[in-house]
């Protein structure tokens, strides 16, 4: 069963001073997402992202279109209980404790009294934050709070977890741990939904991945695809201080660091490599086919609008 | 009650707890046992019109204050700070979210003017040396006092949910000033002619009529208070208040939450 159907859902403000100049922050978007899955939401600052997770989550209201919610209507009430949502640089009543405040959360999220203390604790926990559970909020820092924004997205156990920029505001060792809490929310069975800027938290995590610019989807693929394929390169690094001769005239990039080398070159070439390699004498360390990266992929799909804008910069110009 | 709406609530007057707004109670002690002291030894006989009057007109501003200052940014604030987005993106409808910062509000300014009037009490009782039977309309003109608060709250809370908290703090006193002197705004419509005087009646019936509530010149002479007005200020707060939020709920409930 699809965990979310997004059926042309569609964004637009209205700005300037009267109000009438409508500004589209979401074309009409048509995705769907499976249960158990974790996906990628990728693109620019301003692109759409937080906006179509805030029309998920019932935070803004559609100019048109509707979603489907682990086959709910997104306005059906029972929607809320299932899910769980980080919001980007999130900041909470900073009156509260960690604990209090998951604890308020826990209530609103209509989890009994009995053994909600006992989920509150597990999940401070889960995050790291059993030690300062008492301290106010008001005292936490950045990364902290966006520990403690994990931790109550997950509190009730929600089927579909939705995070904006999970990642953002966390130290190397935090970003680890986000991870690894994705992971075991996929373990878990849960749908992970996230935003996110970062191509390689994305490339390891995601089932699958969209890319969304300036509110409209480029592009929707599978991670383990858009990864698979090579580009008919290959990659050779080998023990040498300088590059041979040999490796140069058969159209190697190649670069030196310290006393190995990186060479690229043509797939058909690898035999010919090899064998300047041997006459040569080096020690080869490893041989592998260049593989696409997400990254490739992302800015493949960003391409078509930045020669947009170089087209509307130049026809500012004339 | 909803369970949700409470949990709120609770929030709500935990926070103003926390953020050292009680700490008015201090200040009005200080100025209360000044006053008491300063009444007792300079004024003759009119020890307890002055005490009653002072005590609760210090009661109504305090309160009025603390509600324009908590209420202002009871929504608009959780908007910029963003704490909205992990409430209403739980099991909680936006009404049960208003209705709660209403009941949390209305919270704090009871248990803030349950201390006030013991304090207001405890002032008579040291200048009169006891208890009188007319001292028990002080105890309607603190019940007065409670229903303009109920007013001013869900006034707050109404502008809270569209405007910024400064242009809300403007509109709320710009009411309560208004609607205190909507009695001679009233025998103003009643004399003036023409467009004046049509747009003050309109005014009149529009602003809350905060002077009917203000009786506390009558209790500090001694007069006793009508149960018809008693019975109609209760009404007509119970149903201004209820207006003001069902206003307030119908403008969040539309709100995009950017």
């Amino acid at each position: 069963m699809a965990a979310i159907e997004i059926l042309d859902l569609e964004k637009s403000y209205l700005v300037g001073f009267w109000r009438k100049r409508p500004r589209l922050a979401l074309r009409p978007l048509r995705l769907t997402i499976e249960e158990g899955e974790v996906f990628g939401f990728l693109g620019p600052n301003g692109a759409g992202k937080t906006t179509t997770l805030k029309l998920l989550t019932g935070l803004v209201f559609p100019t048109a279109g509707t979603a489907r919610i682990l086959g709910m209507d997104m306005d059906n009430p029972r929607v809320k209980s299932q899910i769980g949502f980080l919001p980007e640089q999130p900041y909470f009543y900073d009156h509260l404790s960690a604990r209090e405040l998951l604890n308020y959360y826990g209530q609103l999220s209509g989890m009994p009294a009995k053994g909600r203390s006992a989920r509150v604790e597990q999940m401070l926990a889960r995050v790291g934050l059993s030690d300062s559970a008492g301290i106010q909020l008001r005292k936490f820092s950045k990364g902290m709070l966006q520990r403690v924004g994990l931790a109550q997205a997950i509190l009730h156990d929600p089927k579909l977890v939705f995070l904006d920029e999970p990642m953002s505001g966390l130290d190397p060792m935090g970003r680890r741990e986000v991870r690894d809490l994705i992971q075991q929310l996929r373990h878990d069975g849960k749908t992970v939904f996230f935003s996110t800027h970062i191509l390689s938290d994305a490339e390891a995590l995601c089932d699958r991945v969209g890319v969304i610019c300036q509110g409209e989807l480029r592009g929707v693929g599978a991670v383990a695809d858009l990864t698979s394929g090579t580009q008919g390169k290959i990659e050779i690094i080998f023990y040498a201080q300088k590059v041979p001769v040999g490796l140069t005239n058969l159209g190697a990039g190649a670069s030196v660091s310290g006393d190995m080398v990186n060479a690229i070159l043509a797939e058909d070439q690898q035999d010919a490599a090899l064998e300047v390699l041997r006459r040569e004498r080096l020690k080869v360390i490893s041989l592998n086919p260049v593989r696409s990266s997400l990254e490739e992929y992302y800015i493949q799909k960003l391409r078509p609008v930045e020669a947009e804008r170089a087209e509307n910069r130049k026809g500012v110009g004339v | 009650m909803n369970s949700r709406i409470g949990y709120i609530a609770f929030n709500t007057f935990r926070e103003a707890v926390r953020d050292r707004v009680l700490y008015n109670l201090i200040a009005f002690a200080l100025l209360l046992s000044g006053a008491a002291i300063l009444v007792g030894e300079i004024s003759i006989d009119i020890e307890r019109l002055v005490v009653v009057n002072l005590g609760l007109t210090a009661v109504s501003l305090f309160g009025v204050v603390i509600a324009i200052f908590i209420g202002i940014g009871l929504v608009s604030k959780e908007i910029d700070k963003r704490t909205l987005y992990t409430v209403l993106s739980r099991p909680v409808r936006r009404w049960e979210f208003v209705v709660g910062k209403f009941l949390g509000l209305t919270g704090t300014l009871l248990v803030n003017t349950f201390v006030m009037a013991i304090g207001v009490l405890l002032a008579l009782r040291y200048i009169a040396h006891g208890f009188e039977k007319m001292d028990g309309w002080v105890l309607v003109a603190l019940y007065f006092i409670v229903l303009q608060f109920l007013i001013v709250c869900a006034l707050t809370l109404f502008f809270s949910t569209f405007s910024t908290p400064l242009l809300s703090a403007v509109f709320t006193f710009a009411l309560f000033v208004i609607g205190s002197l909507a009695g001679d705004l009233r025998g103003f419509a009643a004399i003036a002619p023409g467009v004046g005087g049509w747009l003050a009646t309109v005014t009149c019936y529009l602003v809350p009529n905060f002077s009917a509530f203000n009786v506390i010149n009558q209790v500090a002479h001694g007069d006793a208070i009508p149960g018809r007005l008693i019975l109609y200020n209760s009404l007509y707060a119970l149903l201004y208040s209820t207006m003001a939020i069902a206003g307030a709920v119908l403008i969040f409930q539309r709100r995009n939450l950017k």
